[in-house]
């Protein structure tokens, strides 16, 4: 009754290809980005901004890329965190040694340095699939980070271990307020979604999705695995660095490649996984969930147990509810959280009748 | 002997022996994955699990003796509870969905070895000594310590008795079948719930095997978990689905780390170790997609 299809009718062709076809989904957007461009800057704490949002949405970008590559191409992969890496340094090289490089330009070609690199690492991905293929990425992780942390010319042979990024500028103008930064990353988020969100209903997608379903079928039907495949490494990879970049330039506020270790690629597999494969709604919310349970967990235990937990039991149990919450995930709804919300939409679409 | 010959013998008999500890932990992946067919990301977090159990118990006050078959009742409880509440739920679901479920699994192993006998690192003492032997030392020259060689042998018999019960007996052709298809030996009248609590059971007590060699080299502590990545170039290169391509496979990636570490290493600085069996995991990987010994597989359309 309140989402429904009904009563939506299309009267040219450029309504019928519309990325949001129905009204409710276009008014919700528009609230959305009104919230987020006009009203939170000014009314969220800093501590929201810097420290919950600004991540979140940086991570969202790097769990576009990673549902690209696994849930639309169905390449298993488990290197984002190595790209990650790949774009927050270039990005620091770049604005180090090309004076005056406004941000903006220095994040973009940093993604498609990432890009390139990732077309190289996708190379197995026309031999192998599945769980062999995400031991190939694995050696795309190891060798990359490997790589940043040997040639000091990455790290400008700083001998610290503690990089500082440069200043967000552009224009003329520092963005350093956490409103600010805020305000930058969420352009970049938004941009990156429309592009994303038109390459998944495009035929790009298309070709993506009919390898990860059948990929003989695909080939036999005309599709190019080759490009398909390594255009699929590619845009994730320039995703997974543009996210890297931001990460770094905008939350950790530093580079180093300790950051960018296995665990963060498993993370940002669980936030593709549980928030739901194959969406791009998915991304947002594993990415937000990911995010946001430890500290939840945390509040929790503060205000069951007080002061008097160790620290390390805290973390041994956030580790075992974590586990028990993926498997009760894959047991109920393998789909994830944008399948959820799906149901709910369903509900509303027949609301006030129950099915 | 010249020198340079002794000392690559030596880096190469470190690497093997290396490498025969990576096929202990690689065989649990290739036991649960040869009788369900389900990648057990789990199999790290159980060695750590079982052998942190057994040093907690022997703390406990319990002689080694006595907390082993404790410690292996607790690992066959491990695999029944798996099978209840994390298999049996998931019963013919993709694989992608199980390799999930066993990752969340490995977190909760994890969290729980941690809850239950905390963070301190501790030494395992098998009673076997590490210190090289003299009279094989004074004779080739090469450093080999009777615990090397228990690992070696252990291993060994492990991968034969595990090859000869996949291959001749009635259960481990069961095995394999639901390791085809889950549906197709239901309805067939494989007993699926017996067949995966001894097939995880199994996978525990391998765990504790391996893990119980690797404490006693190398202490008890968290990174054991981390073991676990280094036995997947491993399983590439030996093939999933093969037991005697475990011990192979461990051998090529142990020795190959080593000799790479050693002779190649220098020219970048060091710390190769980390990524290069994985390159050579993937290089095999273009040239033999399924690993040296995995059975072929043919997709239809």
């Amino acid at each position: 009754m309140l989402y429904r299809q009904a009563g939506t009718f299309k009267t040219s062709y450029a309504q019928d290809q519309r990325l949001l076809p129905l009204r409710q989904d276009r008014t919700m957007m528009v609230a959305l980005l009104l919230l987020a461009f006009a009203v939170i800057p000014f009314s969220a704490s800093a501590y929201w901004l810097s420290a919950i949002l600004i991540p979140w949405l940086a991570l969202s970008v790097v769990a576009m890329g990673q549902n690209i590559l696994m849930g639309y191409a169905g390449q298993l992969s488990l290197g984002s965190a190595g790209f990650m890496a790949a774009g927050a340094f270039a990005c620091y090289n770049l604005m180090l040694r090309v004076d005056g490089l406004p941000f903006v330009v220095a994040v973009l070609l940093s993604g498609l340095i990432a890009a390139a690199i990732g077309i190289v690492f996708g190379l197995p991905s026309l031999r192998v699939r599945g769980l062999y293929l995400a031991v190939a990425t694995l050696a795309s992780q190891f060798f990359i980070v490997w790589v940043i942390d040997k040639f000091g010319w990455f790290k400008n042979y700083d001998t610290s271990g503690i990089i500082t990024t440069q200043d967000i500028v552009m224009f003329g103008h520092i963005f350093a307020s956490p409103a600010e930064t805020y305000l930058v990353v969420l352009t970049f988020v938004v941009a990156l979604t429309w592009l994303a969100m038109n390459m998944a209903k495009g035929s790009v997608g298309r070709n993506w999705q009919a390898v990860r379903d059948m990929d003989v079928a695909a080939e036999v039907m005309g599709l190019s695995l080759l490009r398909t495949k390594l255009q699929a490494f590619a845009i994730s990879s320039f995703y997974c660095g543009v996210g890297g970049a931001l990460f770094a330039f905008t939350y950790l506020k530093s580079v180093e490649p300790a950051a960018f270790d296995i665990n963060l690629s498993f993370r940002i597999l669980f936030m593709v996984i549980i928030g739901g494969l194959g969406t791009i709604l998915g991304s947002f919310l594993g990415a937000g969930f990911i995010l946001l349970f430890p500290v939840f967990l945390n509040i929790l235990f503060h205000a069951i147990f007080g002061k008097a937990v160790d620290a390390t039991i805290t973390s041994a149990l956030e580790q075992v509810i974590f586990g028990v919450l993926i498997i009760l995930f894959m047991i109920y709804e393998p789909l994830g959280m944008a399948k959820l919300w799906q149901n709910f939409l369903d509900r509303m679409r027949r609301w006030p009748f129950r099915r | 002997m010249g020198y340079e010959i002794l000392f690559f013998i030596e880096v190469l008999v470190g690497g093997l022996l290396s490498g025969v500890m990576y096929s202990l932990v690689a065989l649990g992946f290739v036991l649960i994955y040869k009788a369900s067919g389900v990648f057990n990301f789990a199999q790290g977090a159980m060695v750590f699990f079982a052998v942190l159990s057994l040093v907690g118990f022997m703390e406990l006050g319990l002689p080694f003796w006595a907390a082993l078959p404790v410690t292996v009742v607790l690992m066959v409880g491990v695999g029944m509870a798996t099978e209840r509440f994390v298999l049996r739920p998931l019963v013919n679901q993709n694989e992608d969905t199980l390799l999930m479920a066993t990752i969340g699994l490995a977190f909760v192993l994890e969290g729980l070895a941690q809850l239950a006998w905390g963070v301190e690192v501790r030494r395992l003492d098998l009673g076997i000594p590490d210190v090289p032997i003299m009279w094989l030392a004074d004779l080739t020259g090469i450093f080999v310590s009777t615990l090397d060689i228990t690992i070696g042998v252990v291993a060994s018999v492990m991968v034969a008795v595990l090859a000869l019960v996949f291959s001749r007996t009635k259960v481990g052709l069961g095995l394999r079948a639901v390791a085809d298809s889950h549906a197709a030996a239901l309805s067939i009248g494989i007993p699926l719930k017996h067949i995966w609590v001894m097939v995880w059971a199994a996978a525990g007590i391998v765990a504790l095997t391996a893990g119980m060699l690797w404490g006693a080299r190398s202490g008890v502590q968290f990174a054991l978990v981390g073991i676990a990545l280094k036995a997947l170039p491993v399983l590439i290169i030996g093939g999933f689905t093969s037991v005697p391509g475990v011990i192979v496979a461990g051998l090529i990636v142990g020795a190959f780390e080593k000799l790479a570490e050693v002779y190649i290493g220098p020219y970048f600085g060091g710390g190769i170790e980390g990524w290069a069996p994985y390159m050579l995991a993937v290089v095999f990987l273009m040239f033999r997609s399924e690993g040296l010994f995995g059975e072929r597989i043919i997709r239809r359309v």
